[in-house]
């Protein structure tokens, strides 16, 4: 029996390839396994080639897998793209209208399972989009499951929609598990040990994570123009904006976006907004002004590849060296950067509590991998609410927002309709009520307020987290999405006999030279790997502790670093 | 801040340029607030980058000065936050329609209840005298030296025809009229639109007030024409020998404030913070 599978399904834009993906990920959630979906199409919305993949393991899983075991083709695309992935012994599910597949047409060993997907439809009078209700069903017997599992997760799905779109949906999956059955019953190779995963989970990518820890965070107001890979934060929001509380806008451009959660901060609304890269370009004056005004507002940012329009559905680590400069001027900014969907959810929820707290940008770093992959959220994560707005405006009738004496650097706010605390939120250097002032002595104690705030906030820096062997062969370091990719790679190397250990930075700006120096030196062999060409965090670590990690594993194709290319790299060397 | 007599100054004495129509609008604002006494803790003027935004300083109540031709998205968000607020943009015509256009177009387009104070000289007076987008062909200027070739916007029919539910155009030259103008349109609920025509007595020598003495209009319309648009417009697009001034267009529209559900249970500040652990949307990712 197997612990660990990973399933694929391949065909054009626009038949379903996502959603099935999905159900299969919450199924076998409901059902106490590991799921992590990750999926891969271009920047089209019918035509073109989409493709999930679904990885399934007995136990909690940190990063999907290259390698295929069950792959289901619903067009000949499907093959020629992915056969290589293939595993030796693999299944490939195929309907022979489309192609009739030999054995010969693979290096390694394949099991051909030739499926009549367009025909067991046509039987039930639906649509060719329902061939991939047709795939699932056919999985569920291949692996040895329940068919009530899928059609649980079918009724869940149409739940609301007529109720013969649930019973014919329910007809074809039956259609597609009973051929199998009938064609294919001596294949058991796939079968699926039990799941062990006890804890419930949710299942969700990182975007909605980032939602969920938004609104545990306080948030009230958030300006989305859509952009990939951050549009699963808008249906969220604006679907159910009453029952979260919220107002969502949807801005003309993402300058107007920035400047309304700026306005709402202003008003004494938590805000939030998020894009990529494109996006953030157009907010970075307005980030300017969130610094000189002290206004809280929360970022995320959803990198993908770049320059310009780059290559929109693909993923990149590429706008940390941006966040960290976005803005003319100096003042303080914070930059974290979630590595699955728990930290998602709390560093987001510790975003706005940091915002308010410090009164300055707060940027939550995601990437298209983690924010379209699908993820398990264990539902224990979902904690209780932050107790809201943390400034208090002082009690004095002198009311100075900008008070220049507080040693931390953090002055009083007030919120308009407070009697006697106006002030102005000015954008021109100001004096401690906010009036402009291009008097010497008032602009240095002013910009050392400011920057006493990042004093501060570097105090409160926590260290970096460290996974694996005391005593390493190899360390790995990096920051975001990474860290479930190089986890899965350290459990593969332990099973060959190598120590690793991984440093992962899910707070990445700004760091402590003290912390960070002796985690890193001493260390046999130091690598740093990134998501980008140019090694932007080993920079950052460089200037902020004046460590200089000279091995740098970079990858900038757009494709997500796998699991096994991190092992294959480290057997190269 | 500190208090002075009048309770929407400041201590700080302004600096536009003696004779400036700046001086004219600001009265206005001040008596039109006075008028309709309104707390000032309850005010947020929202100011644009521009001889206009300078008013920040001499201005008693909450005050934005955020970036050149940002002011409208960022009144938005507060309104947004607590509707409660009077909120109003105080901006130029550079910043509100070169700058801001698009900002400007969509707000109309939504509709919030707030109040817009375009300052319309023709000129961009704090850079020291270009081409507003609101100067008459063949205006001489630094950034026009052969006078202007691009016909100009009308900011009252620019804000009639995007969407706006009160238009009005005064004359700074003209107080107690501009005052009421003001007040008209702080009072309509919806987003309101004065363009108000200012003389730049430094770098435009051709609008002068007598310029505009000679040529404003004063027209009083009857309620139910002031709901045509196609009316409003012909009236707000007239500016030549002859210049309508007054409320322009005005009707009823519901606000982008009260389309949000949320807001119905108060302003933002007072909504409590959800459970997340309790949320029905959650039965979506199960």
């Amino acid at each position: 029996m197997k612990t660990d599978i990973t399933w694929g399904i391949g065909g054009e834009a626009g038949f379903g390839i996502m959603s099935s993906g999905t159900m299969l990920a919450k199924l076998f959630s409901r059902a106490g396994y590991g799921v992590i979906a990750s999926n891969e199409y271009p920047s089209l919305i019918r035509g073109g080639h989409n493709f999930v993949s679904v990885r399934l393991t007995t136990d909690i899983v940190h990063a999907p897998k290259k390698s295929i075991q069950l792959l289901i083709a619903l067009n000949k695309d499907t093959v020629n793209f992915h056969k290589d992935e293939l595993d030796d012994h693999a299944y490939l599910v195929y309907d022979e209208n489309d192609y009739a597949w030999k054995a010969e047409d693979f290096t390694h060993p394949i099991t051909l399972i030739a499926v009549p997907f367009t025909e067991l439809v046509k039987e039930k009078n639906g649509d060719a989009v329902m061939r991939n209700t047709i795939a699932l069903g056919v999985t569920m017997a291949l692996l040895g499951k329940d068919l009530t599992l899928l059609t649980a997760v079918i009724t869940d799905q149409f739940k609301g929609k007529k109720e013969q779109i649930t019973k014919d949906n329910i007809a074809i999956a039956t259609s597609g598990y009973e051929y199998v059955k009938k064609h294919y019953a001596h294949l058991a190779d796939m079968v699926l040990a039990e799941g062990t995963v006890k804890e419930p989970c949710l299942v969700m990518n990182a975007s909605e994570a980032v939602a969920f820890g938004a609104l545990a965070g306080g948030m009230k107001f958030a300006a989305i123009y859509p952009m990939t890979p951050i549009n699963a934060l808008i249906p969220l929001f604006a679907d159910h904006a009453e029952e979260l509380g919220i107002v969502y806008k949807q801005p003309e451009d993402e300058i107007a976006g920035i400047t309304m959660a700026i306005g709402a901060s202003l008003g004494g609304a938590r805000s939030m907004v998020a894009t990529s890269g494109g996006g953030f370009a157009l907010m970075v004056e307005a980030i300017s002004m969130a610094g000189i005004m002290e206004v809280p507002v929360v970022v995320d940012l959803g990198m993908r590849p770049g320059p310009a329009t780059g290559m929109p559905t693909w993923t990149e680590q590429g706008e940390l060296q941006m966040v960290l400069r976005a803005g003319h001027g100096e003042f303080p900014r914070i930059i974290l950067a979630p590595g699955d969907v728990e930290e998602s959810f709390t560093l987001t929820k510790t975003a706005f509590d940091l915002a308010d707290e410090f009164q300055t940008p707060v940027f939550v770093l995601t990437d298209k991998y983690i924010n379209e992959t699908l993820w398990q959220l264990k539902k224990s994560v979902l904690t209780a609410p932050t107790t809201g707005i943390l400034s208090k405006p002082s009690e004095i009738n002198d009311f100075k927002r900008y008070d220049v004496a507080v040693a931390n650097g953090i002055s009083a706010r007030s919120f308009a309709g407070m009697k006697g605390q106006e002030y102005i939120a000015n954008s021109y250097e100001h004096d401690e009520y906010g009036y402009t002032t291009e008097e010497s002595a008032m602009r240095i104690s002013q910009v050392d307020k400011r920057a006493r705030k990042m004093d501060t906030i570097r105090a409160r820096a926590p260290k970096p987290n460290v996974f694996g062997d005391v005593d390493a062969d190899i360390t790995f370091v990096t920051f975001g999405s990474l860290k479930g990719v190089i986890l899965d790679a350290m459990e593969t190397l332990k099973k060959d006999g190598v120590k690793a250990k991984l440093i992962h930075f899910t707070w990445v700006y700004p760091l402590v030279e003290s912390d960070i120096k002796p985690l890193l030196e001493g260390e046999k062999r130091l690598v740093v790997v990134e998501q980008n060409s140019t090694g932007q965090l080993a920079s950052l670590i460089r200037e902020e502790t004046g460590v200089t990690i000279l091995e740098k594993w970079n990858k900038y194709d757009g494709r997500q670093w796998q699991s096994e290319e991190i092992v294959q790299k480290y057997n190269a060397k | 801040m500190i208090n002075t007599g009048d309770i929407f100054s400041t201590a700080i004495k302004p600096t536009w340029c003696p004779g400036c129509g700046n001086y004219g609008i600001w009265l206005a604002l001040k008596s039109a607030l006075t008028k309709l006494a309104i707390p000032r803790e309850n005010i947020v003027i929202v100011y644009g980058v521009g001889c206009h935004g300078n008013m920040r300083d001499w201005m008693h109540v909450y005050g934005v000065e955020g970036l050149h031709g940002r002011a409208l998205p960022v009144a938005q968000g507060i309104k947004l936050a607590n509707p409660n607020l009077t909120v109003i943009a105080v901006t130029g015509d550079g910043d509100c329609l070169g700058e801001g256009g698009n900002h400007f177009i969509h707000a109309a387009k939504r509709n919030p209840n707030i109040t817009v104070l375009v300052h319309n000289n023709e000129v961009y007076g704090l850079t020291t005298g270009q081409a507003a987008p609101t100067a008459q062909v063949g205006m001489v200027t630094k950034s026009t030296p052969t006078g202007v070739i691009d016909p100009p916007f009308t900011p009252s029919s620019l804000g009639i025809f995007t969407g706006a539910t009160f238009a009005a155009r005064g004359f700074a030259g003209d107080i107690p009229h501009l005052t009421d103008l003001i007040s008209q349109a702080i009072t309509h609920k919806g987003f309101s639109v004065v363009d108000m025509l200012q003389p730049c007595v430094t770098f435009d020598k051709i609008h002068t007030y007598q310029w505009y003495r000679e040529r404003v209009q004063k027209v009083n319309i009857s309620e139910e024409k002031l709901g045509d648009r196609v009316h409003s417009l012909e009236l707000a697009s007239t500016f030549g020998e002859k210049i309508p001034i007054g409320v322009l267009h005005k009707r009823d529209a519901i606000t982008s404030e009260d389309r949000e559900f949320t807001l119905k249970n108060g302003p933002l500040t007072t909504v409590p913070v959800v459970d997340v652990s309790a949320l029905e949307v959650l039965s979506q990712f199960q």
